[in-house]
Order: structure tokens, then sequence, then C-alpha cells
């Protein structure tokens, strides 16, 4: 897995109030464009040639899938900030405070008491 | 020299603004007995009358990156700006712009790098709510020039907590050094038990109340030897996915030094996180002790240490013992 390049994607939506609500509207074509416009740039002029999704990680990604970042060590901070930003609203207004938060918790429920995924890289 | 008058550790959350400043009937049900006691211990750190704020926090990803991630970072800036456009999204936190000491932090980085502790440095570093947070419950006026420090709690592999303790230790001799005749407090946020992302979030407490009563005995005794012996990166993740911000709480207790009891000591169950409020008079003077005192009637905290063997961590046992 390119946890270093998930992570950036997590990173670099999260950051910006654009590309959040683009990424909330269409996952599938904001990682496309994310890809070309952001991911592979270190600075305006320098870009990597070798940093790329695997295919599980960009499906992940196109699926809003946080419970398989979760499971394969995306950082637990960005996978909670940015995934807030795309539900916490609609699910607050629908179901009471907090609801995304306590939903997230059931869904990765089946980690209580292990070891999770690590972060490191 | 500058005199080092207090030293501050406590735990930061962000929801504490909006939930002070919202309107009433839109306020969580604990947020009147949050807001005494946040502003109880504001008055811990008025009675130090300081000049220049020693500021202890880490980034949240927020502009400290994974291209290039420091393990400590010093800020050396006339000013900086504060809060990211996500902080304001998520805990509706305000935008500040603070002064900095330039001077402080000229001195506080030489002498670190002097005694052998490597820190990098920003000359353009934007706070995040590390720092602001204590900034809105400790001196909402944001009229103090700060001197920020960044630790990293957060990118694994990370410093171990005997290190962030040395760094305290070597803050302390700084600030005692420090050419000036200043009233310098250092305040450092952090964590006891946290899980933020994982399956033990936003639960009914903090993920480890066990953990937490250790926590708060251990820093208010300043019992290095027993957290030494005790924490590791490893014990942490098992008290929450989170917790290692603890080590910025055991940086700030290196601060005011091993064996010293604390002088205010204050806490509060807030459903998902244990809150906790800590500060030691390192030059006690009976203005400060009296100030402490007034405080702890309001809040009905401490003026010395709280052991784990308090009977408010009683229920949590049981509650071990019933799993």
């Amino acid at each position: 897995m390119s946890k270093y390049y998930v992570n950036k994607f997590l990173f670099t939506i999260d950051r910006d109030p654009e590309w959040v609500a683009r990424y909330r509207e269409d996952p599938r074509a904001t990682v496309v464009r994310w890809e070309k416009e952001i991911g592979r740039w270190l600075n305006p002029v320098e870009q990597t040639s070798w940093l790329e999704f695997t295919h599980q990680e960009r499906e992940a990604l196109a699926t809003h899938d946080y419970v398989w970042l979760f499971e394969h060590g995306a950082h637990f901070f960005l996978n909670l900030t940015l995934f807030i930003a795309l539900f916490d609203e609609e699910y607050a207004a629908a179901k009471g405070p907090l609801a995304f938060q306590t939903e997230m918790v059931r869904k990765l429920g089946h980690w209580t008491g292990r070891d999770y995924p690590s972060v490191a890289m | 020299m500058a005199e080092l008058t207090a030293v501050l550790a406590s735990t930061h959350h962000p929801f504490y603004y909006k939930a002070t400043t919202s309107p009433e009937d839109q306020r969580p049900p604990y947020a009147a007995d949050w807001q005494r006691k946040v502003e109880a211990y504001r008055e811990t750190l008025t009675a130090a009358e300081p000049d220049i704020l020693v500021m202890v926090g880490a980034d949240h990803f927020h502009q400290l990156w994974l291209d290039n991630y420091p393990q400590f970072l010093i800020g050396k800036q006339e000013r900086y700006d504060a809060t990211f456009y996500n902080e304001e999204r998520e805990f509706g936190i305000p935008k500040y712009t603070l002064a900095g000491d330039i001077e402080l932090s000229r001195y506080m980085h030489e002498e670190l790098l002097g005694k052998d502790f490597d820190f990098a440095v920003s000359h353009e570093l934007k706070i995040d709510h590390s720092i602001i947070c204590p900034i809105i419950t400790v001196r909402p006026e944001a009229d103090l020039p700060i001197v920020p420090i960044y630790t990293n709690i957060f990118v694994p592999p990370l410093p171990s907590p005997r290190r962030f303790y040395q760094v305290g230790r070597a803050i302390r001799e700084i600030i005692d050094s420090f050419p000036s005749d200043k009233k310098v407090a250092a305040i450092g946020t952090g964590h006891l038990s946290l899980e933020l992302g994982g399956p033990r979030q936003f639960g009914e407490h903090g993920p480890d109340p066990l953990f937490d009563a250790d926590a708060i005995e251990w820093l208010s005794t300043g019992n290095i030897d027993a957290i030494l012996t005790n924490v590791t990166h490893e014990s942490m993740a098992g008290a929450g996915n989170a917790t290692h911000g603890f080590m910025d709480l055991l940086l700030m207790m290196g601060i005011a030094g091993p064996g010293v009891h604390a002088d205010y000591v204050d806490h509060l169950d807030l459903f998902h996180t244990r809150e906790m409020y800590m500060t030691w008079y390192p030059n006690k003077t009976r203005g400060q002790l009296d100030a402490a005192a007034r405080a702890a009637a309001t809040a009905r905290a401490s003026t010395g240490p709280i052991y784990a063997t308090d009977p408010a961590w009683e229920k949590f046992r049981v509650n071990q013992e019933q799993a």
C-alpha cells in the first residue's frame, strides 16, 4: 500500500473547501482529477516519477470506504477529520449529534480489543 | 534572569469554544460545568502575571506534513497567524494573530541546540488548535507574545517518553537562564487517554479511565520513575490510539521538575474524554497560592496532587473487575 500517497490525498483534500465539496459530490472523478492536479506535484514545478495508488487504494478512495482505509493503515486523524467533513452535517441533521462518528464506531467495532493496523510507514 | 512564574499542563479540547459561546439553548448540557472549571483554571495563570508564554503543542497535520516531518520544532517569528480552515469548519474556532517573542525564540533555539536537542525551526509557522485552545481557555485576550514549540505525537516512530521529559528539563533550564527581567509562563497541552478515528472514539467516557487516574497522579506528583516504568508507545496505544499526546503533558512535568507537586489539579469527565487542568508555581508566592485556593474552591479542584486511590476512580475499577 502507498500509505503516504493515500494520506496525501486525505490531507490535501481536507484542507481545501473546494476539494472537500468535490470529493463529497463525486468521489470517483475527484480521485482522478486529484492525481493529475495535486497528487503528483511536490511543488508547482517538480513532480513525482513514482508515487501512485494501487487499484485497491483508488477504489477505497473512490467509494468513501473509510473502514478499508483504517484497516490498511491510513492515518486515523486524517481518516476521521475528512469523513466528518463529508458526512457529519447530514448525519447530525437526520439522526442527531455525533451520529456519523458513532456509525464509524460501529463499523470499526470488530477492532475493539485488538491491535489496530499500524499507521507507521 | 527571567522568572518562570507558572507551568500549566492541560488537555486541549477543540469543542470548548463552540460549547461555551453558542446561544444558551444550543449549548450541550455539560457546557456550564466545563466553563466554570476552565474559568477557574484561568485564574491560576492570571496570578502568575506572565509577560511571555512558551507554548507547547503538536500540529495536527495542518501545516507539518509527511514530506518533511520534524520531531521537535520551534517557531521564530514576530507574529503568528492561527487557526486553519478545517479547524474553523469542524470546531468553529476563530482566527487569531498572536505576537511572537523573537528574542526568547532565538535564545531558546540556540540553547536547545547547545544542549544537543536538535530542534527544527520554522519562520512561517501557522498555529493550530493545540496552541489556540489554551489561549482561548487561559488567556482569551490573546495579548501576550508567544514562543511556540511543536512536538511529534502523531507520526511514528515517535521520540520516547524519556526524550519528551528531557526536552522539558532543558526548556526549564533555558527559561531560568534567559537574560531578561520578564516573567515567563510555560503552557503545554496534550491528552489523557484518547481515541480518534477508531472503535473506541466518542464513547461514554475516555477510552481508558484508569490510565487517566494513574496519569493524573504521576503528573501531579512529578513521578517520573513511575511514568518511565509504565508508559511506552505501546501502552499508550493500548489506552487509546491518540493517547501519545500524553507525552506533551509529560514534557510540561519536565519543566516543573521531578518530584514537584502541582499546586492546582482539576479534571472533568467530558463523556468521550477526560479533561485535565494542572498548574505548578515554580517560585511560589502567597498571591499565587491564594489564587489557586480560590480557583479550587470555585471548581472543586485540588491544591495538590490527586492520587489514583481517589474515590472518584472507584466506579471505573468496579467496571473493570466486572468486565
